[in-house]
């Protein structure tokens, strides 16, 4: 059984920081992934709303978010985004919140209140017969 | 076949080479396109994943390029197309976990032999023509209104 946590919650869970998205404390995340890996993200995440746990402070991590309409990035280890990365996420409306946990006990720690893992769904090219 | 449906809209982007820092960022601008348009939801999603994939694509191996956004009733297509080396091997390229890509995007979480596997799975339809010592040309086909 997997539930719905609030950004807020997410940041207090964690013991995170907001460093962009004040105004996205209420929104609700549907399900996470934990990657430092840019291609399995976008190979692997299909809903809105997921929140992407990384350690990565690549500038695309802000422009795969803002693609796949994530509902925050929470980067661990303390690691902290640029300046220019927040001014950025603040305009593509994209929440940052970063962490002193390592990677595993921030999943863990998000697991445990019952949010869920994104999981691949089916693609078009799923349904061979469907391809009309 | 049914006539194709007269075009909408039509984008072109070019993409300079070496712009490491910009890699990704047509991706944004097709998506908020797509949003300001009414196209579905599922197929902005899709549609940007696929740019983003073609775009790291010609940040990571070509000498430059441009992407073309075509919009009509009936379809959503992104246009491809580099100066650059060519695929040598355009069925090793769709093999998942197949990859060339250089460190520089191995350090970016790019180069996981993903991209073109991930650009067929979520298109309706993908097209790749390649030249050795020529460039690459991809055409992905979106299909709207199936519900």
């Amino acid at each position: 059984m997997t539930t719905k946590l609030k950004l807020g919650d997410v940041a207090r869970l964690t013991n995170a920081e907001l460093l962009a998205g004040e105004e996205a404390l209420d929104f609700e995340i549907t399900q996470a992934c934990a990657a430092d890996l840019l291609s399995d993200v976008l190979a692997l995440v299909q809903d809105e709303g997921v929140l992407l746990v990384t350690g990565s402070l690549a500038p695309q991590v802000l422009r795969v978010a803002e693609v796949l309409g994530l509902g925050g990035l929470l980067f661990v280890r303390g690691k902290r985004p640029t300046e220019a990365m927040c001014a950025y996420a603040r305009q593509a409306s994209v929440p940052l919140l970063v962490t002193e946990l390592s990677m595993f006990e921030t999943c863990g720690a998000l697991y445990c209140e019952g949010l869920g893992g994104a999981r691949r769904k089916r693609f078009p090219k799923d349904y061979p017969d469907d391809a009309s | 076949m049914p006539p194709k449906e007269k075009l909408l809209h039509r984008r072109v982007f070019i993409l300079l080479p070496g712009n490491l820092e910009q890699a990704g960022s047509v991706s944004g601008d097709v998506r908020r396109e797509l949003v300001a348009l009414g196209v579905e939801q599922d197929i902005v999603r899709r549609a940007g994943v696929v740019c983003f994939e073609g775009e790291m694509n010609i940040a990571m191996y070509s000498e430059g390029g441009r992407i073309i956004l075509l919009v009509a009733d009936d379809r959503v297509e992104l246009l491809f197309s580099d100066r650059g080396p060519g695929i040598p091997d355009i069925e090793l390229a769709r093999t998942p976990g197949y990859s060339t890509a250089p460190d520089w995007a191995r350090e970016l979480g790019f180069g996981a032999g993903m991209g073109i596997p991930n650009m067929e799975h979520q298109s309706d339809r993908l097209e790749i023509r390649s030249r050795l010592e020529g460039g690459t040309v991809i055409r992905a086909v979106f299909r709207r209104g199936r519900g």
